[in-house]
């Protein structure tokens, strides 16, 4: 049972990580219908960013707002310079676009910051919670409380906010509501914004966990856009759902199966999911139109 | 009809003219649609001229080599609109199943270039339909699992692989014929290329080839016209996949090392990104980004740390100045200008 506990925390832990990378990928997606491979590049530069605000000197408390500003920018810059001139382009060159927006970030991070590992203090001491024999590291407890705020807080802005709406309507469909009156264009930059700023948070909570380097964005990204199509694009409870089944299947198949696998029984099972499931598990399934 | 290329003559020694001849016709060739592959033949002849020594023949080889995964991946991506993220794990296959079966097995070469053909064959078609029942960001994330998890288990069977080390690979033997040196392989990938060009030609005008740009356009009207979708779908899913593991086992054995950095993501981003920012739908745009992309990194060791700064700097700025790839772009620049 204790060994058992002990998978569920590190699963939950995992799986709230990739779930806000999820998030990330599942916001952009609403407003454009664009999967921003360069999402991870957030989550690495939130980390990195916060690091190095704190090797000059900044205490941690300002460094962590300052490095989510950072990185908010570096979204608007990527929507208003690559993606936006490019809107109306296929699936696949937008593709190529944030992956060549990703190899760019991870080039200038390489060179301005080095390609050494880092590791951000823990926000709240070391000393493990042991609950049934097993024990769950406090940072932990800071990334799923930080999940459960997220949520929270996207559904009051998604249901309750005039811009919260605006973003709902242009998802749906982007004409009718330029027709209302809502800027296309500001939505899209919105996105970008939201999404860079919940892969920063990301990065710098998971960064005492299990440290940064310049090149952690690309497996993050990818088990990120993993999470989001397991739950099923467009869904934002789909990213979060999709996530914590990431995480959780990965700690079990480690710990019962091998930990070697553990990320090929992941694929198995996103496999398995989308032969079964071609929307995912809560996506809506689309009707082709001719 | 213009001769452009005249300007090469200068500065080339009396040797160097018959090249830059061959160079001129190939420019003049290029225009005319069916001379495409004797231009790329006269190319590939005419190339061993400017190659200085073992360095440049080996450039020159995985050039080759990767041109022919981006020539399938084309028929894949360009032709039936279907995108794969994974062909790096076929590309990888191709090249394990020669490097394990020549070495720890002693087959003979081509007996295990063929087994590996095969097999990853059946595991492409074994897949392909229930993957590519997916569509758009679906079917990029299934593929680029399936690509994953090839990656992983290469990584892992270390007794069999040699893990993330990687393992060396004989030489290609066909009887007493020891096929080794930079210069013969320059001609084997040469000669393989042709021949995938070749295919891949053939297959876009035939019915399969129209059947494919049908299901492109639209996969409903395709059907109501009476085109079996997925059995065509099935079929290029196939033969692109063929393809990356027969220059995969051309690698190995040129290469004479594989490692499983080429079965990684990253390896099939790159192959995607040959065929985009070369042209989709268009074999020779496809050669064009392969040639591009694997040439660049060699020239970009120049910016040093700054290589990966501008790769990135220009996969967007193509993209997003030329969002249909180099080729097809500069083609109808190229025929509004002519008179």
């Amino acid at each position: 049972m204790a060994e058992f506990l002990q998978f569920l925390f590190s699963g939950l832990t995992v799986g709230a990580i990739y779930a806000l990378v999820g998030l990330g990928f599942s916001i952009i997606y609403n407003a454009s219908h664009v999967i921003n491979f360069a999402q991870g590049e957030f989550v690495m530069l939130g980390g990195m960013g916060t690091v190095s605000l704190m090797l000059a000197g900044l205490p941690m408390y300002v460094a962590i707002p300052l490095a989510v500003c950072l990185v908010v920018a570096v979204g608007l810059l990527l929507e208003k310079f690559a993606v936006e001139p490019a809107r109306n382009a296929g699936v696949i060159t937008l593709i190529i676009i944030t992956i060549g927006a990703s190899i760019l970030i991870r080039g200038v991070v390489e060179v301005a910051l080095g390609k050494d590992f880092h590791r951000l203090p823990s926000f709240t001491g070391e000393t493990p919670i042991i609950i049934g024999g097993a024990a769950l590291q406090p940072q932990g407890l800071w990334v799923i409380g930080a999940l459960v705020i997220v949520v929270a807080a996207l559904r009051w802005f998604f249901e309750h906010t005039r811009l919260g709406k605006a973003i709902l309507a242009t998802s749906y469909n982007p004409l009718a509501a330029q027709l209302v009156g809502i800027d296309v264009r500001t939505i899209l930059l919105v996105s970008f914004g939201l999404s860079a700023a919940l892969g920063a948070l990301a990065g710098i909570l998971t960064a005492p966990i299990t440290l940064t380097k310049y090149d952690i964005g690309i497996m993050l990204g990818l088990k990120g856009f993993a999470a989001a199509i397991l739950g099923g694009l467009g869904s934002s409870y789909g990213a979060v759902a999709g996530g914590l089944a990431l995480g959780m299947i990965e700690a079990m198949s480690a710990g019962y199966i091998s930990s070697a696998y553990k990320d090929a029984v992941a694929f198995v099972i996103i496999l398995g999911v989308l032969f079964f499931m071609p929307s995912g598990l809560f996506g809506t399934r689309r009707t082709e139109r001719v | 009809m213009q001769r452009p290329g005249g300007s090469l003559q200068s500065g080339f020694s009396a040797k160097d003219i018959g090249a830059a001849g061959a160079a001129r016709g190939v420019a003049w060739l290029l225009t005319a649609r069916h001379g495409g592959i004797l231009a790329l033949v006269a190319l590939l002849l005419a190339l061993p001229l400017f190659l200085p020594n073992n360095f440049y023949y080996d450039i020159a080889i995985k050039t080759a080599l990767n041109a022919i995964v981006c020539v399938g991946l084309n028929l894949l991506i360009g032709y039936a609109g279907q995108i794969s993220l994974g062909h790096a794990g076929f590309f990888a296959l191709g090249a394990y199943a020669s490097a394990i079966l020549t070495s720890h097995y002693r087959w003979p070469g081509l007996l295990a270039m063929a087994a590996g053909a095969l097999g990853v064959a059946l595991v492409a078609f074994l897949v392909a339909r229930p993957i590519l029942r997916l569509r758009g960001h679906y079917l990029a994330m299934a593929t680029l699992g399936l690509g994953i998890i090839i990656s992983i288990v290469i990584n892992r069977e270390i007794p069999l692989t040699g893990g993330p080390d990687g393992m060396s690979v004989p030489a290609l033997r066909i009887w007493d014929w020891r096929l080794t040196g930079a210069v013969t392989w320059y001609w084997i990938s040469a000669g393989a290329l042709v021949l995938a060009v070749w295919v891949s030609l053939n297959l876009v005008e035939s019915p399969v080839g129209r059947a494919l740009r049908a299901l492109h356009g639209s996969e409903i009207a395709a059907e109501t016209a009476g085109i079996e979708i997925s059995r065509y779908k099935v079929l290029v899913f196939v033969v692109s996949a063929v393809f990356a593991s027969i220059a995969g086992s051309l690698f190995a054995h040129a290469e004479r090392f594989v490692t499983p950095v080429e079965a990684g993501f990253l390896r099939s981003i790159e192959f995607v990104t040959m065929v985009v920012l070369g042209g989709m739908a268009s074999t020779f745009g496809a050669l064009v980004g392969a040639t591009i992309l694997t040439v660049l990194p060699q020239v970009l060791t120049a910016f040093h740390d700054y290589k990966h700064v501008v790769l990135g700097a220009i996969m967007i700025g193509v993209m997003i100045f030329m969002p249909r790839g180099l080729v097809p772009t500069l083609m109808s620049l190229w025929r509004r200008r002519a008179p």
